[in-house]
């Protein structure tokens, strides 16, 4: 984890990305998808999430599985959670 | 194995290397930490106990005529939260995990000893918190805090309740974290993940169902007690707010809660059977890698105690198969013990005493759990003594069980002296005795309609009841006696060397009581786990044949 | 124990910032850095209770939600978007400066961080308090009926309406406890590290510290579309 050094311009890049994905999805906001504004509003959100997580704090650098499996757990458990509970309330009126 | 001539008064140990109140208090030495959370854990049993006492009072006759009805649903409540949140979940990993953990990987202490005296202190802050809640009217709710009872109508300390809960989850927390660093980390050369002791194993596993569950009953209780504050209506069905989602939230933790309670149970019942058969554990792989998996199938079972809540049926369904999913590793660990024993040379010490009656205890809670799993069963017996008489086989009958032959196992290692085997024995089979006089009744209660959290019941009832509250005081007696003979063993109990059992495991190869930092040098493994094959047997063993 | 393990270790211990259960610095490094990974493990199912909550009832009372969602300043949850974006950067910046023993280039973007920081909670102050005036936040004096006139095609029920308010105040609240205990944190950081605490042997804590502050800054990344960008299209 400790010891590699990422160049500054690769930070300053992500960055910018990052700025540029948040005003797309303020924009994309105002643009009529139907259900897909939710899901492109998700996936943006999740692209920088994965840019902060796999740059900013290192993630894609490190020798340690160890990390990522933190990581995947996490996501996964919570996962867990919001899927099994939405398994009911999504079929509570089916019977 | 000769026991050493120099008594362990006169060698230095973590006990007597440094005196005075503050050196307890401020201590980072995991031992000692362990030591603070023994003694704060059997304060707060006894307090659990107290309101089973009283719970098993009340229902010796049919009519409510002890307490009044408001007052039996603070007793079953303060019982519950207590005995689950104070002292259950707690117990292993707080007092043996904290004492054995590093002694096991071969480390001088866990990978964060200052977090370690944090855990304990908060520990403590939600303990006294709690403690206030009972003396200034306690809480009624039940354990379970449904909503919106618990957000919008009960006039108990609800508030309060909480958030000693929410406190205590945080010391929880940061136990896991210590142990699953300290597991990864701290472990000695040659100590491969496949040498480490089951208990070990057990208590990665416990530790990983602290980090990712807790949290989510924090939340819970947070959230509960801003609603009770702001009125926020988040669990408010005439505001759209809904209960279900409360119970959703909560047994998500709690239910994997009940795997905090049993999986170090289990893990020290993979030490003692072990040691006390004189062979190595039948199929090492099996039981470590069932510990994980119970520990992650655990999280995928929580609606089965919301069968009859309301969840959509196909929820139901799903979560009905799952929970017959998390019974296979269990029984496979059983099953391994078992075999384990096969052929083995088996000696019926104390704590082989406790893990026989684990197995047996455990086996039938955990059938009992199936028949509960069941959807038409659990129509009928959900919210009966069915549950209850469960349960409690699982926590008191396998979890309490073990923590009290891990505890008489290890004592000569924590304390430098035996216990007196006789008394030792005895109490044993009194807590076996009396623990099936007191819950094997409710199995019958409970099939035969008797409700829980219910004050007053039908007088055909009465002589199970009776039955249930006799064992009670014989159970009650199995648990004062240990108390005794090991408070009694601190001053006259025979020295123990460094091995007294013959065990294997690294903390065997240290003196008893450890010094504080554990090993003169960093320990080198190099040979496997139960190697009982190549540790003869102790010469002095004070087993009375 | 061989001698050279014997030996790295005891040439390790004159390591001042070596605590001594450790047998090497790198022990040490790699103990910090699971420890707060698997603290941000707990952290995601911590918030996650409550994103749980959002789900259900957003899945129940979307009209309400979305009616919800558009009446909090898009611009200044794009604003605070931007600002946690940006202490990020000073933030990841500042982990290399520790790396590459730059004490001032280190000191100058912690100070940064901070003035992010603080930026970010002035504008949900701001926030907070324009739902004040409006009378959106749950409790008494709770009052949806702007909410209600202005979107005559749909009907809101305004306790399913309070159901998103008080999310909203859960979930930014909580979010902002979060980011006053990073500022706190990252005042420590920046006085150390002015004190020339920090440097390529050992900035440990600037690392994890930036771990912590990359997390809440996530947590932001998903709260920004769950609770503003519900249904901005235009009404028709």
């Amino acid at each position: 984890m400790s010891g590699h050094v990422i160049s500054t311009k690769l930070y300053v890049t992500i960055w910018i990305a990052l700025m540029c994905l948040t005003v797309i999805t303020a924009a994309v906001a105002f643009v009529d998808l139907g259900p897909l504004n939710t899901v492109v509003a998700l996936c943006i959100a999740t692209f920088k999430a994965l840019l902060v997580v796999l740059i900013f704090m290192h993630v894609k650098y490190t020798s340690e599985k160890l990390t990522k499996t933190v990581v995947i757990s996490a996501i996964f458990f919570l996962f867990l959670l919001l899927g099994l509970s939405m398994a009911d309330y999504t079929t509570r009126l089916l019977g | 194995m000769a026991t050493a001539a120099v008594s362990t008064e006169q060698r230095e140990n973590y006990l007597n290397a440094e005196y005075g109140i503050r050196s307890w208090l401020l201590t980072t030495d995991h031992k000692r930490i362990a030591l603070l959370y023994l003694i704060s854990i059997t304060f707060f049993f006894f307090v659990g106990g107290f309101f089973a006492l009283l719970i098993r009072l009340e229902l010796l006759t049919p009519a409510g005529d002890l307490v009044l009805a408001d007052t039996y649903n603070k007793l079953f409540t303060m019982h519950g939260q207590v005995m689950v949140f104070f002292f259950l979940i707690p117990s292993i990993p707080a007092t043996l995990g904290n004492f054995l953990v590093p002694l096991m990987v071969g480390a001088k202490d866990l990978a964060f000893p200052r977090i370690n005296l944090l855990s304990w202190y908060l520990y403590i802050a939600g303990g006294l918190l709690m403690l206030f809640c009972i003396l200034t009217g306690g809480v009624d709710t039940g354990w379970t805090f449904y909503t919106p009872f618990s957000t919008g109508f009960s006039n108990t300390n609800v508030a309060e309740a909480g958030l000693a809960i929410f406190i205590n989850g945080f010391s929880s927390i940061l136990t896991g974290l210590n142990f699953v660093v300290t597991i990864h980390r701290m472990r000695a050369p040659g100590m491969t993940w496949s040498r480490l002791p089951l208990f070990l194993w057990s208590t990665y596993a416990t530790s990983i169902i602290f980090l990712l569950g807790t949290p989510v009953i924090a939340i819970t209780l947070l959230l509960v007690v801003l609603e009770r504050t702001f009125n926020l209506g988040i669990f408010d069905p005439t505001r759209g707010g809904d209960p279900v989602l409360f119970q959703h939230l909560f047994w998500f933790y709690s239910h994997p809660a009940v795997y905090i309670m049993i999986l170090p149970s289990m893990g020290v019942i993979s030490e003692i059977v072990p040691c006390f058969s004189r062979k190595r554990v039948f199929g090492y792989k099996a039981v470590a890698l069932s510990s994980i998996a119970i520990a992650v199938f655990g999280f995928l079972v929580w609606a089965h105690h919301m069968f009859v809540a309301g969840i959509s049926l196909y929820a139901a369904l799903v979560f009905s198969i799952l929970s017959y999913l998390v019974a296979l590793p269990s029984a496979i660990k059983v099953f391994n013990w078992t075999a384990t024993m096969y052929k083995g040379s088996i000696s019926f010490s104390t704590p082989m005493l406790y893990a026989f009656g684990f197995i047996g205890l455990f086996t039938v809670g955990g059938l009992t759990g199936l028949f509960l799993a069941a959807l038409g069963i659990d129509v009928h017996v959900h919210d009966t003594y069915f549950v209850i008489a469960h349960f409690h086989y699982i926590m008191v009958g396998g979890a309490l069980m073990g923590y009290l032959g891990g505890l008489h196992f290890w004592w000569p290692k924590i304390t430098g002296r035996m216990y007196p085997e006789a008394w030792g024995r005895l109490s044993a089979l009194i807590v076996f005795i009396g623990f099936n006089l007191t819950f094997f009744p409710q199995f019958i209660l409970g099939y035969l309609g008797m409700p829980r959290r219910y004050w007053q019941y039908p007088p055909e009832f009465q002589v199970l009841n009776v039955f249930s509250t006799a064992g009670a005081s014989v159970l009650a007696v199995g648990y004062i006696l240990p108390m005794i003979y090991l408070l009694w063993s601190l001053r006259y109990g025979k020295p123990a060397g460094n091995n007294p059992w013959g065990a294997a495991g690294l903390e065997w190869t240290t003196q008893s009581p450890p010094t504080t930092f554990n090993f003169d040098e960093t320990p080198e493994v190099t040979w496997e786990a139960y190697n009982y094959d190549q540790i003869p047997m102790p010469e002095e063993v004070t087993l009375e044949r | 124990m061989s001698d050279s393990t014997a030996a790295v270790e005891h040439a390790e211990h004159n390591d001042p910032a070596l605590l001594h259960h450790f047998a090497t610095a790198q022990q040490q490094r790699d103990t910090a850095s699971l420890g707060m990974w698997l603290f941000l493990a707990t952290e995601v199912m911590f918030f996650g209770g409550m994103f749980c909550a959002y789900l259900v009832y957003r899945y129940w009372y979307y009209n309400e939600f979305a009616a919800g969602s558009r009446s909090i300043s898009i611009w200044l949850g794009t604003i605070n978007t931007v600002v946690l974006i940006c202490s990020s950067l000073t933030v990841a910046l500042g982990v290399k400066a520790a790396q590459l023993g730059k004490r001032k280039q280190l000191v100058s973007l912690l100070l940064a961080t901070l003035v992010f920081g603080v930026a970010f909670l002035g504008i949900k102050g701001v926030e907070w308090y324009q739902k004040y005036e409006e009378h959106h936040v749950p409790g008494r004096s709770f009052d949806v009926s702007d909410i209600i006139r202005d979107y005559p095609q749909i009907h809101i029920d305004p306790s399913h309406s309070q159901l998103y308010f008080s999310l909203y105040f859960a979930m930014t609240g909580l979010h902002a406890l979060h980011m006053i205990v990073g500022i706190g944190i990252f005042s420590f950081l920046t006085y150390y590290s002015w004190k020339g605490k920090y440097g390529p042997e050992y900035y440990t804590p600037i690392e994890n510290g930036g771990l912590y502050w990359h997390f809440v800054d996530i947590v932001w990344i998903y709260l920004f579309p769950l609770l503003y960008l519900i249904d901005r299209k235009p009404l028709r």
